[in-house]
């Protein structure tokens, strides 16, 4: 595709560029080739009482630097693109480099990355050398939301521990890794008001064995059963299918404090893993999944 | 006719005490913000105190209220000693500096506020723009109403640097600023170009702004200062001519090495790299011409700290106008690019070059000014190009290990294609030299302040001259 509306404009850029760069060599020549007297005189103007002028010639190695850059010029114009539409004799282009930089390195790397794809996960992940490059892919592309060791951050899971939103098989992580995760949960506050959210908050919070008000905990216990249990079971135990969390084991994703619950009751939360498939491919969350799945399986 | 048989030294006066004030403002948010990069806890969560909305005041101070206070100061010192003629209008000079001051503060109130256009170097948002765009216009009435009426028949070279500057800032400012405004109160306005031609806007004014604004102008400085006090003639008039012409026409096509590897077209970044390159004899005209001048009076070099911040400032002005040649070279610039290297380069030319020249010429002037054969102390000008020297060398090298470092961990893989090192690990390497950089800065600041104090001597006591007479121009023609 040419960057040009019309030829009119890949002439003009051609055509400017090219007096351009030999105009800056031609003033150049033109100059320098005025001989000045054998005696160096000043110009034989002064202003503010003293300041003159020296007639001396420019130095000849200062006017054979600009010379090179000049021919350096018109070689580099001539080979890479830049007068226009026209493309340089070595054909080269910013396209060109990245598509042939991108098929050396699937030349190169993939074989290295398939020969896991064969292998199950629980195998993969046994493999310190298969885990050592899942790690490098994870601090590439996980580390920046789920932390260099994977310790997860608020609103980010904790991939070491047992306790999984989606499960914890090795396929369900592979899968939550290649077509990502949607964790919604919907705003409560105006369907509870702000003493029912408060209610609801504590009989969460009883749950886990936290902290809480027995009274609150009491009122709010019909209400969860009445609006929550769909997705968060009505042990409270949470439901994988849906990435809803267990409410009981005192793990918290937003902050387990009563001003965080009731915030999270009554705002609603909005979990996003995006999906991997496009950019990563199958081998390299192949491995990821794999190391992934190691981290919380012990030594 | 008193009027016109003096010079207006108060305008000058003026703006040489606040290129003074607005210097130790300007790097003293460097020093913070520089310190905010060992230890981000220094903004106390406070917004305005975050590195992002304090990053372009100090930017903005430097350059535009410390190295703009110092142009006006010399160009209107200069113009009026070179044409032997007073400014043309006391009221509209006064008017440019008063509302030259007034952006600054707007400046630093605004951004950070965050009220920004999100250009960088021009990031302040519209009604200043246009206030500006008012003041750079009178700037350009009274320093080329001054050249009209000048008693010399030729115009001095300062007079040619200064005057290229003053007309392309113009154009730079207003079509980098061209944007749609929605918000008065707000602030708030968009940019007039979209995507990669925003970008290419964007950095033909930003490469220019270095240009225009902190070469070609701080050149101007260089040809009077630095002959007059030498006390030689400028080595070579020819130079000066082929230089000239040639810098500010190479100048204008440098810009698009700002985007090499980008949206970009590759026509426009060859073209860029292209006179990028051809950039470096311009550039060196004005190095070769500033130093030879010296040639007669090296000696003066021990003696002089005022020479000594003059001379030194083309040594770094000559190192820096190689560095940008070189990192626009696309292979160099894939690996320098969005490190701290960058970082290093435009400070070796905003504190080695920019910095120093001015420092230099203010200590010429000031004295000048008030009625003082020179400074207060001499020996204070000395121990400020010391600790200035110190501080700049220390500041440029850390920052060259870690930007040459930060380039080659981020390149780095490993046999099997994954990266070396995440980024944080990158991040992590670098905050030994972040340290010496800082020392560096705090240097730089500190001798600032010494200036502060020797200007404060210099002044107090002393007798503002507002009768310096015009002297008959030179009848060489006579």
């Amino acid at each position: 595709m040419s960057d040009f509306v019309s030829n009119f404009w890949n002439l003009w850029v051609a055509g400017i560029a090219l007096v351009s760069v030999v105009g800056c060599g031609v003033f150049l020549w033109a100059v320098s080739i005025k001989r000045t007297n054998a005696k160096v005189e000043t110009t034989g103007h002064v202003w503010d009482e003293t300041l003159a002028e020296w007639n001396n010639p420019m130095p000849s190695w200062w006017i054979w630097l600009f010379y090179i850059t000049v021919v350096f010029g018109l070689v580099y114009l001539t080979l890479y693109p830049g007068l226009g539409k026209f493309q340089g004799v070595l054909g080269w282009s910013s396209h060109g480099q990245y598509d042939e930089e991108m098929a050396q390195a699937k030349a190169t790397y993939d074989p290295i990355f398939n020969r896991y794809l064969k292998q199950d996960l629980k195998t993969v992940a046994a493999d310190p050398e298969a885990r050592a490059m899942g790690q490098r892919l994870f601090l590439t592309y996980c580390s920046q939301c789920h932390g260099s060791d994977a310790g997860g951050a608020r609103g980010f899971p904790n991939l070491t521990d047992k306790d999984w939103l989606y499960g914890g098989a090795p396929e369900t992580i592979e899968a939550s890794i290649t077509n990502g995760r949607a964790g919604v949960m919907p705003p409560w506050g105006p369907v509870l008001g702000d003493q029912g959210v408060k209610e609801v908050a504590n009989y969460v919070l009883s749950l886990s064995g936290r902290k809480h008000d027995a009274n609150l905990a009491a009122a709010g216990k019909p209400k969860f059963e009445q609006n929550c249990v769909a997705c968060h079971m009505p042990t409270g135990t949470g439901n994988q299918a849906l990435g809803a969390p267990n409410l009981t084991d005192n793990v918290w994703l937003y902050g387990g404090t009563e001003a965080k619950v009731i915030e999270t009751i009554t705002k609603g939360r909005n979990g996003m893993m995006p999906a991997w498939k496009d950019f990563l491919g199958e081998a390299k969350i192949h491995l990821l999944a794999a190391y992934v799945y190691s981290l919380s399986q012990g030594k | 006719m008193e009027a016109q048989t003096t010079y207006n030294y108060k305008v000058v006066r003026q703006f040489a005490i606040m290129t003074v004030v607005w210097g130790i403002v300007g790097m003293l948010v460097g020093v913070i913000i520089a310190a905010e990069l060992i230890w981000p806890q220094m903004s106390f969560d406070l917004p305005w105190l975050t590195f992002g909305r304090l990053r372009p005041l100090h930017t903005n101070a430097v350059i535009f209220a410390f190295g703009g206070c110092g142009l006006f100061a010399a160009s209107y010192y200069v113009v009026q000693r070179t044409c032997h003629a007073r400014l043309i209008s006391d009221g509209l000079a006064a008017f440019t500096f008063w509302g030259w001051q007034v952006v600054i503060l707007a400046a630093a109130i605004t951004l950070p506020l965050g009220y920004t256009s999100s250009k960088e170097y021009a990031e302040l948002e519209w009604p200043i723009d246009i206030l500006i765009t008012v003041i750079w216009v009178v700037y350009a009435i009274v320093f080329f109403g001054t050249i009209m009426k000048r008693k010399t028949s030729h115009i001095y070279v300062a007079n040619w640097f200064f005057g290229a500057y003053i007309i392309t800032i113009a154009l730079l400012h207003i079509v980098n600023n061209a944007e749609l405004p929605v918000s008065f109160l707000g602030m708030k306005s968009y940019s007039a170009y979209a995507g990669v031609q925003d970008a290419m806007v964007q950095w033909w004014y930003g490469h220019n702004a270095v240009g225009f604004f902190l070469t070609t102008a701080f050149l101007g400085m260089m040809y009077y200062f630095v002959p007059k006090q030498a006390g030689r003639p400028v080595y070579s008039y020819r130079l000066s001519v082929v230089h000239f012409w040639a810098l500010i026409f190479t100048y204008m096509w440098a810009g698009p090495h700002h985007l090499h590897y980008t949206a970009l077209p590759d026509w426009t970044q060859s073209l860029g790299m292209v006179f990028s390159l051809i950039l470096l004899a311009p550039s060196w005209g004005g190095m070769i011409n500033g130093i030879m001048t010296l040639s007669g009076a090296w000696h003066k070099l021990r003696t002089d700290p005022i020479l000594k911040f003059l001379v030194t400032s083309l040594s770094f002005y000559g190192m820096s106008t190689f560095e940008g040649p070189m990192m626009s070279i696309k292979t160099v610039n894939a690996l320098s690019h969005y490190t701290d290297w960058t970082v290093g380069h435009v400070h070796s030319g905003a504190l080695g070059w920019v910095s120093m020249v001015t420092i230099g010429s203010m200590y010429y002037l000031i004295p000048r000014l008030f009625g003082r054969e020179q400074m207060h102390s001499i020996k204070l000008v000395t121990a400020h190009f010391w600790v200035a020297t110190i501080g700049v060398v220390l500041y440029i090298a850390a920052l060259w290990i870690s930007g040459v470092m930060q380039g080659l961990m981020w390149r780095a893989v490993n046999a099997d294609g994954t990266l070396t090192y995440s980024f944080a690990e990158a991040v992590k390497m670098v905050y030994p030299f972040y340290t010496i950089r800082l020392v560096g800065g705090v240097l730089f600041l500190t001798g600032m302040l010494i200036m502060a104090y020797n200007v404060y001597k210099t002044v107090a006591g002393s007798r503002a001259v507002d009768d310096a007479a015009i002297p008959a121009p030179a009848g060489a023609h006579a």
